[in-house]
């Protein structure tokens, strides 16, 4: 019996949609206000969905407390109060959040062993949210 | 192919506990929610059915009949119950938002008539849900 459990968890950070392969005016051409140097932030939600078999001895896909620990340790703590723009992962990658949205994913396909990692889901705002779910797989 | 959810509200309380365990392994799987007394959640569930549409009423499901159906065989029997000691599934089996949307599954799967069951999404909390598609 395979179960999929969704997680949402919160976090805020700043960040500025700059491209150093454009020009001034692509850039705000592009971006448009998220191209203010001074950057902005945002409250993102973040919902990590994993699968598996329910254990029966304990009814559960994988502990929440690992789970909670892992994303608490590796995802929240890296961007949460951050300007994204220093996080070394945007060094040189536009802080998007389709791109955070796989950042994310792949920390978490790298590092969480306790169930299989169906994709993240992340909402901007309370109108945009970006979906991930590894570089082949379809969304169900 | 359309997809149609409906969604319901339940409150119910629950205790994790394996027998097989000992007290102090209950104590570190399950944490505060080894406590035998209990604590409760606002459960919200959503049923997913898919069908074709029906040309002459357009609908792909009556949705009176499911709202009937959901409520018969598991608001009934789960709204406001202590689930380890009132639905049998869970006389045997853990109370986890897991085997909780399971139970569902298995209790609407059959009733259905018109449209095939999809999905069963059940909240325990607004930040917790579990999907069950059935067998995969």
């Amino acid at each position: 019996m395979i179960a999929h459990l969704t997680r949402r968890y919160r976090f805020s950070a700043s960040h500025r949609l700059h491209s150093a392969e454009m020009s001034a005016a692509e850039n705000q051409a592009t971006y448009g206000k998220c191209n203010n140097p001074h950057g902005h932030g945002h409250n993102y939600t973040l919902e990590v969905t994993v699968s598996g078999p329910v254990d029966p001895a304990t009814g559960m896909v994988c502990n929440l407390v690992d789970l909670d620990g892992f994303v608490e340790r590796e995802v929240l703590s890296r961007y949460d109060l951050q300007n994204l723009n220093t996080v070394q992962e945007f060094a040189k990658l536009v802080p998007t959040t389709e791109n955070l949205s796989v950042e994310i994913f792949e920390i978490l396909q790298r590092g969480f062993q306790m169930a299989h990692l169906d994709g993240v889901r992340l909402e901007e705002t309370m109108m945009n949210s970006f979906e991930y779910v590894g570089p082949a797989e379809p969304r169900k | 192919m359309v997809y149609l959810t409906r969604k319901a509200e339940f409150s119910a309380s629950h205790y994790y506990h394996n027998p097989d365990f000992t007290p102090e392994e209950n104590r570190r799987i399950f944490g505060k929610c080894n406590n035998p007394n209990g604590h409760g959640h606002n459960y919200t569930l959503e049923v997913t059915v898919k069908g074709e549409v029906d040309p002459r009423s357009g609908f792909v499901v009556d949705l009176k009949q499911l709202k009937e159906i959901m409520h018969r065989e598991v608001l009934d029997a789960m709204d406001h119950r202590f689930l380890n000691k009132e639905v049998p599934e869970f006389f045997t089996q853990i109370p986890t938002t897991e085997n909780l949307a399971i139970a569902v599954w298995q209790r609407l799967d059959t009733k259905l008539q018109q449209a095939k069951l999809h999905r069963v999404r059940v909240y325990e909390t607004p930040d917790l849900f579990v999907d069950f598609y059935g067998e995969e």
